[in-house]
């Protein structure tokens, strides 16, 4: 992680036993993974698993004192074949991304790795990235769990509870040699809480011992007739290995009072908000006392069959809640109550909506229901849901969506502004997105981009569209990020090796910004623990693209939009790559801005740029912002008391990138825009120019001064 | 929600400091002995984005019955239950209200006054906002007790982040068991930038106490026109109606600012007819007069290059800017103008015969102008916007000062025609002015809208409400940049 310190939280990874850890639930996750004596973590960054990468990668000293081998992979899929260390071998290994977009591009490994199974504990944290603040899809990991059995633990979204699962994890993996996966939602990443720290723990077998003593067993290897033979010991074996485990080391939890006859279970992630709604109908206490029975899964794959069988006896229904569709939880009780041929209604969906974010007002909703039909005595007189918690929808007109945009002074917005000034001059063009931060470009000002596949696929999702019955091109763009995760060989190898006539916008704003600003092979940070400064241009070039543009400084429209129009109308065929370098501002301000201030301190000449707009030139049209979309870049009441609509304005918040300038000149907008420089620490020579220049302009402005004052 | 819990919303933006803020409540809360949580769902709204972050703070005994308990805290908020809400601006306090976060029983909702645009506002080519009070009569229904004040104005001036200001109004608000002292030093615990934080905290804390909300909406300047003008100043003052006299100064000081004295006078000269009709028809509140006023005057000042040098080289503009960049006195300021005239602009302040010939001759097309970036800081960048600024003693001879006097005569002689028979689509027809602004393309879009809608108006006039159907004409030509809404507009006439 280039322009971000941790040192604080890396304090917190070294605390010893009874010593009290506070902080974030992925934090703990990270300190549970040196409890439980691990020798490699891999991962690749994203929300909401970002902090534990960006920690790892500032604890190096702490990690190499452990013998722990930390890797940013190059993708999802490179974390997860890292877990192969895990097969052969008593490694205990854990890999970490955002789900479920990185589960789908890890799902190749991943499904090899539970065939054959492992001998080490072996991890996969998921960050489920679904409900309220999601960027991606809404989908489950729980699929993924159970397409490959891969155990899948949910446990309360409290640190020690996290924490444990973490330590049980690893103990529940070895004990069935299958890989577990931990499913943390990004409240549950993002929670601060406490639990009391162990001591971090060296593993007895290290990496060297493998390496020096190497091992193999062709049985563990997924080729017939092994294939065959893992499908059969997934059953027979690891499956009784896991329960037995599962339910000796009491890992799902009853809760509760137990003599009612109906009860709840519940995905342990979903436990406090539960809580919180059995508290507004007086079933349960803060700390979690609840008058009805609870089934707590920490373990929602696989179900035990005699803890449902145990749960569900005697009971006339219970309500399943459970997040997400499909159902499969409330599938697989229904399974086994009907094997056992229990009476218990169980009860979920029917009550629950079928999609959407569980939130309190949802929960309330359905338990109100629930109750209604099987002890209406508990809703205690709230038969009127009118009553429950609800949003007010009388402010809609007031309150306007606020979607994530491009942050003051990004390097993307001059790329998507050019984009938009090429399309008045030569139509419309097919624009074809990526994931990052450029995604953004959908979004209004721009509205430029018609579809996106997934990461690194920009231009992947436009090889159908290359045909010689049009002259028309298309655009596809991917950022830096993309590019390295697979967008080189997916993207640009595809295209060169099927004579793809498309252009590519490569952003390359030297970190994966998106993701909170890591590095990756083309940032151009000095990385003592990683290879920098690869040229995007030259791994274009040697996969055999000849048609190469690189703009060095994104804010410049002007050169942006020529290398545009040039890609969209060269004679030249076969692919066509701009590279469009300018460094991720939000990074670079955190790299800069203490610099400067220590500079100015010490007496050395700095420059701090911004921009501003005159009001009394403006005549606010708002074309400006309409092609720019800085956050900074808004607007004020109209000093003119003749005027009545609002004028442009540049907020404090400037970093002086200049793109509004750039906009106002190349659109040929208006002559409202000004670039001020404050210079702090001047040269003689600049003090002396200063100084004469502003006797000559004072005068001639007094002079008009006095005809003004007439 | 039970007891002993309280709980806290804070509604902010990406990057204003929202985490920092509730960092310091749960810091604040563990410290004093309680057990705090806090979540939020940050992902990519840290760009820009609104983000809830969301505190527990349980504050009840640890143990019943001698056994030690741990508190089951929601990781969100739950609707008509929460304690107090915070929102870093007006519109996210709004949205706390949507949400159902702000109920009447129970929410104390602190928000700040001040407004952080959202695009839709932005982007409007006419005036998008929505209206503030709309939003602070909303928060003052649905809240028990509404506490709101400019907290952006507060931080800036105590040159600190509005974070530091929204924890002072919460310990102003003595909803948690804590006391000022407590919260103080949870922020000289955090260490940085201490004493911004305590000037901005205390701020945040006096406003609970003596704010209410302020809704400060200036009037016009009431500058009086200087001494060159005081015979037109009596004529306006003997003839015009004193509700019309302080706009009509306004335009008076606009236009010998632009041009000359003999200028203002044609001004008064031109709404003195209009007057006459205010007199016949108007309902004694000269409200055509007045927006006819407002209008012509604009009108007549149209922006062309010699008024914008004029403007970018005055020295209120250099103190203003020195002002708005907090330039401090051992720094040096510089201030560079962005241009990009095209063949159009300079042949408009050109003699008008010359200017015609360099618009139709073969010259015009073969010139490429570029954009240039002028240091008006300089002598050398100052002396080229002086110059051109100077040419204002010949502005009346342009190219652009006969067709826009043309043109705005047009505009005056359909008001007049129309205010005999009907005086509000006169009304409504002055605002069609405010289609033409910009410059470069946009003001030739401007333009062509004007002439379309003033193309339309015999058609308008034959409708049941000719003036709503004006102002109809008039949005939908400002609603967006294609001119889609226009031709829709003019369809269903």
């Amino acid at each position: 992680m280039a322009e971000r310190s941790f040192r604080q939280e890396v304090g917190k990874l070294r605390l010893k036993a009874g010593e009290e850890f506070r902080g974030e639930g992925i934090l703990a996750v990270a300190k549970a993974l040196l409890q439980s004596g691990v020798s490699y973590v891999a991962g690749y960054q994203g929300s909401p698993i970002s902090h534990l990468m960006d920690v790892f990668a500032d604890a190096n000293d702490l990690l190499m004192e452990l013998g722990i081998r930390f890797e940013h992979s190059a993708s999802e899929a490179t974390a997860a074949a890292t877990l192969a260390a895990s097969v052969n071998y008593p490694l205990r290994g854990a890999i970490t991304f955002k789900s479920t977009v990185g589960t789908n591009v890890a799902a190749d490994a991943l499904a090899n790795l539970a065939s054959g199974g492992v001998t080490g504990g072996a991890l996969i944290i998921v960050g489920e990235d679904y409900g309220e603040g999601s960027s991606i899809m809404q989908e489950r990991s729980h699929a993924f769990a159970m397409k490959s059995q891969i155990w899948l633990l949910d446990p309360r979204p409290d640190l020690p509870s996290i924490v444990s699962a973490v330590e049980r994890g690893f103990e529940l993996s070895e004990a069935s040699n299958t890989p577990v996966m931990l499913e943390l939602r990004v409240r549950a990443c993002h929670v601060h809480g406490c639990f009391i720290a162990k001591d971090n723990v060296r593993a007895d077998f290290a990496l060297a011992d493998a390496m020096e003593r190497p091992v193999r067993d062709v049985s563990r290897i997924v080729l017939p007739p092994a294939s065959f033979l893992h499908e059969r010991e997934k059953v027979d074996k690891r499956w009784p290995a896991a329960i037995n485990y599962i339910q000796q080391a009491g890992l799902n939890e009853f809760l509760g009072e137990g003599n009612a006859d109906i009860g709840i279970i519940v995905q342990g992630g979903l436990f406090n908000t539960l809580n919180r709604a059995l508290e507004l109908f007086g079933l349960s206490d803060v700390f979690g006392r609840c008058r009805l029975p609870l089934y707590v899964l920490n373990v929602t794959y696989p179900i035990v069959d005699d803890e449902v069988r145990r749960f569900c006896s005697g009971k006339r229904a219970v309500l399943m809640v459970e997040e997400g569709q499909p159902e499969f939880i409330e599938h697989n009780l229904n399974t086994i109550i009907r094997r056992l041929d229990l009476s218990t209604r169980v009860c979920g969906k029917q009550f629950f909506p079928q999609a959407g974010e569980y939130t309190a007002s949802v929960m309330a909703r359905a338990l109100h229901g629930f109750l209604e039909t099987y002890q209406p005595e508990l809703t205690q007189g709230r038969s009127n849901p009118e009553n429950l918690p609800k949003c007010n929808s009388s402010l809609d007109s007031l309150v306007h969506p606020r979607p994530p945009s491009f942050c003051t002074g990004c390097p993307e917005r001059p790329i998507f502004s050019a984009m938009k000034l090429v399309e008045r001059e030569l139509g419309q063009h097919h624009v074809s997105c990526d994931i990052g931060c450029h995604l953004f470009s959908i979004l209004p000002p721009f509205n430029i981009g018609a579809a996106t596949m997934g990461y690194g696929l920009g231009w992947a999702s436009a090889a159908a569209f290359n045909t010689p019955d049009t002259q028309r091109r298309t655009i596809s763009v991917m950022g830096d990020g993309g590019f390295w995760h697979n967008g080189l060989t997916s993207g640009v190898g595809n295209a060169v090796f099927n004579k793809s006539d498309g252009v590519l916008v490569v952003v390359d704003n030297r970190y994966t910004a998106a993701t909170g600003g890591q590095d990756i092979l083309s940032s151009t940070a000095q990385n003592s623990l990683r290879t920098t400064n690869q040229p995007i241009e030259s791994a274009i070039s040697g996969v055999g693209v000849d048609w190469i543009r690189t703009v060095r400084r994104t804010y410049s429209v002007e050169q942006m939009r020529s290398a545009l129009r040039e890609a969209l109308t060269t004679k030249h065929s076969g692919p066509k790559v701009i590279v469009a370098q300018s460094e991720c501002m939000l990074n670079k301000q955190r790299r800069i801005k203490p610099m400067m201030r220590k500079l100015a301190r010490e007496g050395h000449r700095v420059v701090r740029e911004r921009f501003g707009v005159d009001s009394d030139v403006c005549t606010g049209d708002h074309s400006c912002i309409r092609l720019s979309g800085c956050p900074s870049l808004s607007i004020k009441d109209n000093p003119d008391p003749l005027r009545r609509d609002p004028v442009a304005h540049v907020m404090d918040s400037c970093v002086g990138c200049g793109h509004c300038g750039e906009v106002a000149q190349a659109a040929v907008l208006c002559p409202s825009f000004y670039r001020t420089s404050i210079i702090s620490n001047p040269t003689t020579w600049e003090r002396f120019k200063s100084a004469i220049a502003n006797v000559l302009i004072d005068f001639l402005q007094k002079q008009n001064e006095r005809r003004l004052a007439q | 929600m039970p007891n002993k819990v309280i709980s806290i919303a804070i509604l902010a933006m990406g990057g204003e400091g929202g985490g920092v803020l509730a960092d310091w409540i749960v810091e604040l809360a563990e410290h004093a002995g309680y057990i705090a949580q806090s979540t939020s769902v940050p992902g990519v709204a840290q760009r820009t984005g609104a983000t809830i972050y969301y505190v527990e703070i349980y504050t009840g005994a640890k143990s019943v019955s001698g056994k030690n308990l741990k508190p089951v805290l929601s990781l969100m908020p739950v609707p008509g239950h929460v304690d107090i809400v915070i929102a870093s601006e007006l519109m996210e306090a709004g949205r706390a209200i949507q949400r159902g976060l702000v109920s009447r029983d129970k929410t104390t909702l602190i928000a700040s006054s001040h407004r952080v645009y959202s695009m839709t506002e932005k982007i409007a080519m006419g005036d998008g906002r929505i209206d503030s009070r709309q939003l602070i009569r909303a928060a003052s229904d649905a809240a028990n007790r509404f506490v709101c004040a400019d907290y952006a104005k507060l931080a800036q001036e105590s040159g600190s982040l509005i974070s530091a200001v929204l924890f002072g109004a919460l310990a102003g608000v003595q909803l948690l068991p804590l006391t000022r002292d407590q919260y103080e030093a949870a922020i000289r615990r955090g260490g940085v930038g201490i004493e911004s934080s305590l000037a901005a905290f205390a701020a945040g804390f006096d406003s609970v106490n003596h704010g209410g909300t302020s809704d400060c909406v200036s009037g016009p300047g009431s500058s009086r026109p200087g001494p060159a003008l005081a015979k037109l100043v009596k004529r306006i003052e003997q003839s015009f109606p004193p509700a019309s006299h302080e706009l009509l100064f306004v335009g008076m000081i606009r236009l010998a600012d632009y041009q000359d004295v003999d200028y203002v006078g044609e001004y008064i000269d031109r709404l003195e007819s209009i007057l006459g009709l205010d007199n016949l028809h108007g309902d004694g509140e000269y409200r055509l007069l007045c927006e006819t006023a407002r209008h012509l005057a604009l009108w007549m000042s149209y922006e062309d290059a010699i008024r914008v040098a004029d403007l970018k080289i005055r020295k209120r503009r250099f103190e203003r800017i020195s002002r708005d960049v907090g330039c401090k006195g051992d720094q040096l300021l510089e201030i560079e103008d962005f241009f990009h005239p095209r063949i159009e602009e300079i042949a408009d302040i050109m003699p008008a015969s010359l200017g015609r010939w360099l618009l139709s001759s073969r010259i015009a097309l073969r010139i490429k102008m570029g954009g240039r970036v002028i240091k008006t800081s300089s002598i050398r960048g100052f002396l080229q916007l002086y110059v051109v600024a100077g040419l204002r003693r010949w502005r009346r001879g342009s190219l652009r000062f006969c067709v826009e006097q043309k043109r705005m005569l047009a505009w005056l002689e359909n008001i007049k025609a129309v205010a005999t028979t009907d005086y509000e689509l006169a009304i409504s027809l002055t605002e069609s002015q405010r289609l033409i602004k910009g410059y470069g393309d946009t003001h030739h879009r401007g333009n062509a809208n004007y002439e379309t809608v003033l193309g339309a108006l015999p058609c308008v006039r034959m409708k049941d409400r000719p003036s709503a159907t004006m102002e109809n004409l008039i949005r939908a030509a400002l609603a967006d940049e294609s001119g889609n809404a226009l031709k829709k507009a003019l369809q269903a006439l």
